[in-house]
C-alpha cells in the first residue's frame, strides 16, 4: 500500500457546488452532432450515409486502425449530415449530424455480450466504445491490453474526482458503487489482476462509505484507499503513487509499474455494457459556474450542443465570459457553445467576464510556490526562464518533459504567469528539436551511405 | 483573449488561481513589520515613525520615478518598494538625517533594483546593499546612536554617561563594558538600529509570516541555530550574539528576501546557515562590531549557485538520471 509518502500539490477551493445533485437525464435535443474523432489515436470513418436511420447504440463510426475506439449513434433517428467542422483544438473532424425522431427506439445489435476469455473480453471492450473518460481519452481496450500482461497485478480505480466543481463521479460512485465493484471484479478475472484499489479523494465520505459497505462481503484484495485533499490526487502518475508507492516517470505507461489506471465511470459504463450490450452513447456532465442558473449534473446524449445543455440547466443570469470545456485546472476554454460533447467531456463551466479573466502578469519574484506545488519535482520557474529564452537544452537539464500540466504551477504563482501554458509550449520546442535533431542524423548517415 | 465573434475569453488552463498575488505578499510583510515600528517608537520616539515614513515614500517616489523613466508599467502597487523602504529604515539609527535616508532609498530602488532590471532581477537585496553603501559614505551617523534614559536598559544610560549618544550592545561588547540584560535586549529596550532591537517584536512578525506561508522555517531557523552554535564554539553568550545587533532583522526579513535568496529548501538551509558563519567570523574576527549585513550580501551573490547545487530531482528516478 502507501509508502506515507506524498506527491507534492495544492491547496484548491473544492467548489463541488453540485455535490449531492444526482444525475438527471437531458431531455433529448432534436439534433446530435457526433464527432468522429473522440479518442486519442486515428479517427473514425463514418460506417453510415446521410439519409439513413439509425437507432440508439447502432455502430455509426469505425477504424480498422488499432488505436480507435467505435462511435454509435446516441439517439434514433435519420443521418442529415456529415460534414466538416473545426474542433475546440483547432483540428478538423468529422461530424456524423442525426435529427431524433424522439423514439429512441433501440438498435438491434444491442445484446449482452458474450465473454469466455480475455480476447472475447477485450473484443468486448473495444465493441462498447470505450475511452478514458476521466478526460484522456485513451481508447479503453488498449489500456486493458498491455504489451506485459504477466507484469500488472493491479487495476487502480481513479474515483479522485480532484478537480474543483466536478461532481458526476461522486454521485456515479455514490449510486453505482455495486456495479463498479461487479466491474473490477470482471476486469480482475480476465486480466488475471491481482488486487483491486479505489482511490477516492476524502472530501467524498458518503462514496466511501458505499464502497466499504459493498466491500463489507468481498474478499480484501479489492479496497478503498483514501486520497488526501491534494490536487491533483486523480492525476494517473500521482494516484499510482499514492495507492501504490510506484513511481510512473515520464514516458512510461502505467503497465511498466504494473498498473491499469481505470476512471470509476468508465467501470461502470464497461460492466453496463456487459449487462447489456448498450455502448457508450450518453456522458454525464457537471454543469456550474457562477452564472448558469441551475448548476446541476445532467446525462446527456454525446453529440448534444453545450448551447443546449446550458438552456436546459435554465441558461445563464449574466453574459458569458467564458466556457470552460472540463474542469478549472485542466478544461479547455473553448470560443463559442456551438461545439458538441464528447465521450471525454466531464463538466461544463461558464463563468463570468470578471471571473473568466486573467490578472495582468507581472514580474517573477523567485516565491518558489511553483515549485512547493509541483507533483513532479520540477522548478516550473526556471522552465519559464528557458523557454522565454528559447533555451532547449536548460529545458532538457530541468526535466520539462516530465510536465503532465496539472496547472499548479500557474494557479499558485503570485506573479499570475502563465507557467502551465509556457510549459506546454515548451515541450513542444523540445520535440521539434528532437526531431530536427533526428533529421538531420539520418541526413548524415544517408550521405555516409551515399558514399560507401 | 477574447474570440472576436462571441466575445467569449478563450486562454489557457487553468482557469482559477490562488488569491495570494505579490501585492498581498508584500502586504503581508509590511503587517509583519508593524510589531518592531510600535517597539521603535516607543524606545525612540515618534521621530521613529517620521524616519519610516520618510523611508518609505522616498522609495515608492523613486520606483515610480523609475518606471516613468523607463516607460514601463507603473509597479508601485505591488508594494514591493514599500517594503524596501520600510526594512532600510529599520536599518539605521533614529537620528539619521532625512536627506542621507532618502539617499539610502535611492541606493536601494534606482541602483540595486531599477538599474538590474526592476523586481525579481536584482541580485542582492536592495535594502542590504543601501545600508552598506549608507554605514560605508556616511559612517559617523549611521553609527551615532542617541540614548533615551526613560525607556532604555541602564547599562546602556550608564555606559553613555553625560553624552547624548551611548552605544549598541555590540559595541559595549567590543569595548568590553557592562552588558544590558538579555530581558531588555528581548524587548528592545536597547540601543541600535531602529527596527533591529526588539526580538519579541520581529519574532511575532516572524510567526505572523509563517503562518500567512509567507516565508518558509528554513532561512530564519539555520541563521539563528548556526549563531548561535558559532557563538558558543567561540566561547562568546550565544543567547547574546543571537538578540544582539542584526540578526533577527535579518535573518527574518531580509534574508529571507525571495528574490535574492534560493528556491529549495535544502538551498534554503545552505543560505541560512552560511549568513549565520559569515555573520558570526565578522563578529569574532572582524573590525566591525557587526556582519549581519555584509553576511547576507555576500550569500545573496552565491544564491545562484546554492540554487544551481540543489536543483530539484526527479521523483523516482534512480541516481544517474533517466532511462
Amino acid at each position: 500500500m502507501s509508502s506515507g509518502k506524498h506527491l507534492k500539490g495544492i491547496h484548491v477551493d473544492h467548489c463541488k457546488n453540485t455535490a449531492g445533485m444526482s444525475i438527471v437525464p437531458m431531455t433529448l435535443p432534436e439534433k446530435v452532432y457526433i464527432p468522429m474523432s473522440q479518442h486519442i489515436g486515428a479517427p473514425c470513418q463514418p460506417v453510415v450515409a446521410v439519409g439513413d436511420h439509425v437507432k440508439v447504440g447502432q455502430l455509426i463510426g469505425d477504424n480498422a486502425a488499432p488505436m480507435c475506439a467505435p462511435i454509435h449513434a446516441s439517439v434514433s433517428g435519420e443521418v442529415v449530415a456529415i460534414e466538416k467542422f473545426m474542433t475546440s483544438s483547432g483540428r478538423v473532424d468529422t461530424n456524423v449530424v442525426i435529427q431524433s425522431d424522439g423514439k429512441q427506439e433501440i438498435a438491434e445489435t444491442v445484446k449482452a455480450p458474450a465473454v469466455t476469455d480475455k480476447a472475447s473480453f477485450l473484443a468486448a471492450v473495444r465493441a462498447s466504445g470505450l475511452v478514458g473518460l476521466g478526460g484522456a481519452s485513451f481508447p479503453t481496450h488498449i489500456k486493458y491490453n498491455p504489451s506485459n500482461p504477466d507484469d500488472v497485478d493491479t487495476l487502480i480505480v481513479n474515483g479522485a474526482e480532484c478537480e474543483p466543481y466536478i461532481t458526476v463521479d461522486h454521485m456515479t460512485m455514490v449510486a453505482h458503487a455495486k456495479d463498479i465493484v461487479e466491474g473490477c471484479k470482471t476486469i480482475m478475472k480476465y486480466l488475471n489482476l491481482k488486487r483491486t484499489i479505489i482511490g477516492i479523494e476524502s472530501n467524498k465520505p458518503d462514496a466511501i462509505q458505499a464502497f466499504k459497505d459493498v466491500l463489507a462481503n468481498v474478499s480484501e484484495d479489492i479496497t478503498v484507499f483514501e486520497l488526501r485533499q491534494v490536487y491533483p490526487q486523480g492525476a494517473e502518475r500521482v494516484i499510482i503513487y499514492e495507492c501504490t508507492g510506484r513511481h510512473l516517470i515520464a514516458g512510461k505507461l502505467p503497465a511498466d509499474v504494473g498498473v491499469i489506471v481505470s476512471n470509476c465511470t468508465s467501470i461502470l459504463k464497461l460492466q453496463q455494457f456487459l449487462a447489456t450490450g448498450m455502448p457508450l452513447v450518453s456522458k454525464s456532465i457537471t454543469v456550474d459556474g457562477n452564472i448558469v442558473a441551475k448548476p446541476q449534473n445532467i446525462e446527456a446524449p454525446i453529440g448534444t450542443k453545450v448551447s443546449e445543455i446550458i438552456e436546459f440547466c435554465g441558461g445563464l443570469t449574466a453574459e458569458a465570459g467564458k466556457i470552460v470545456l472540463g474542469g478549472p485546472m485542466m478544461g479547455r476554454a473553448v470560443p463559442t457553445d456551438d461545439y458538441a460533447i464528447q465521450k471525454g467531456n466531464s463538466a461544463i463551466l461558464v463563468f463570468d467576464k470578471v471571473m473568466g479573466d486573467k490578472a495582468p502578469e507581472t514580474a517573477c519574484i523567485s516565491c518558489g510556490r511553483c515549485v512547493r506545488g509541483c507533483p513532479m519535482n520540477l522548478m516550473p520557474a526556471k522552465l519559464s526562464r528557458a523557454y522565454r529564452n528559447k533555451d532547449v537544452d536548460t529545458l532538457r537539464k530541468y526535466n520539462v518533459m516530465s510536465c503532465m500540466n496539472c496547472g499548479c504551477c500557474a494557479y499558485s504563482c503570485p506573479a499570475r504567469k502563465p507557467l502551465n501554458f509556457e510549459i506546454v509550449q515548451a515541450k513542444a520546442l523540445v520535440m521539434a528539436d528532437d526531431a530536427a535533431k533526428k533529421a538531420k542524423a539520418e541526413k548524415a548517415a544517408a550521405k555516409e551511405g551515399g558514399k560507401n | 483573449m477574447a474570440d472576436k465573434r462571441t466575445g467569449l475569453i478563450v486562454s489557457s488552463a487553468p482557469h482559477v488561481c490562488n488569491p495570494v498575488d505579490t501585492t498581498s505578499i508584500m502586504r503581508d510583510v509590511l503587517i509583519a513589520l508593524v510589531p518592531a515600528l510600535l517597539v521603535s517608537i516607543y524606545v525612540f520616539g515618534f521621530r521613529a515613525l517620521a524616519l519610516t515614513l520618510v523611508c518609505i515614500v522616498a522609495s515608492v517616489f523613486f520606483e515610480w520615478a523609475w518606471q516613468k523613466f523607463m516607460h514601463r508599467p507603473q509597479t508601485i502597487g505591488d508594494l514591493s518598494a514599500a517594503v524596501t523602504g520600510m526594512i532600510l529604515a529599520f536599518n539605521m539609527p533614529v537620528s539619521m538625517p532625512f536627506w542621507m535616508a532618502i539617499v539610502g532609498c535611492f541606493i536601494a530602488i534606482i541602483i540595486v533594483k531599477g538599474l538590474f532590471g526592476g523586481l525579481g532581477e536584482n541580485f542582492a537585496n536592495p535594502a542590504i546593499v543601501a545600508r552598506i553603501a549608507l554605514f560605508v559614505g556616511f559612517a559617523s551617523a549611521m553609527t551615532t546612536w542617541p540614548v533615551r534614559a526613560n525607556t532604555m536598559d541602564p547599562a546602556i544610560v550608564a555606559a553613555a554617561g553625560d553624552a547624548m549618544t551611548g552605544a549598541t550592545p555590540l559595541g559595549l561588547y567590543a569595548a568590553g563594558a557592562e552588558l544590558p540584560s538579555k530581558m531588555s535586549m528581548f524587548l528592545g529596550t536597547i540601543n541600535g538600529s531602529m527596527g533591529e532591537v526588539s526580538a519579541i517584536a520581529l519574532i511575532i512578525g516572524g510567526v505572523y509570516l509563517l503562518v500567512r506561508k509567507v516565508i518558509t522555517w528554513e532561512i530564519p531557523v539555520s541563521f539563528i541555530v548556526v549563531v548561535f552554535v558559532l557563538s558558543a564554539a567561540f566561547g562568546r553568550d550565544p543567547m547574546f550574539d543571537v538578540l544582539a545587533g542584526g540578526v533577527m532583522l535579518g535573518a527574518i526579513f531580509m534574508a529571507t528576501d525571495y528574490v535574492t535568496s534560493p528556491i529549495n529548501p535544502a538551498g534554503k538551509l545552505i543560505f541560512g546557515a552560511g549568513c549565520g558563519i559569515m555573520t558570526m567570523l565578522i563578529r569574532q574576527f572582524g573590525a566591525y562590531p557587526e556582519g549581519v549585513s555584509f553576511a547576507i550580501l555576500l550569500m545573496n551573490i552565491l544564491t545562484p549557485h546554492i540554487d544551481n547545487w540543489t536543483r530539484s530531482k526527479l521523483n523516482g528516478v534512480p541516481k544517474g538520471g533517466a532511462k
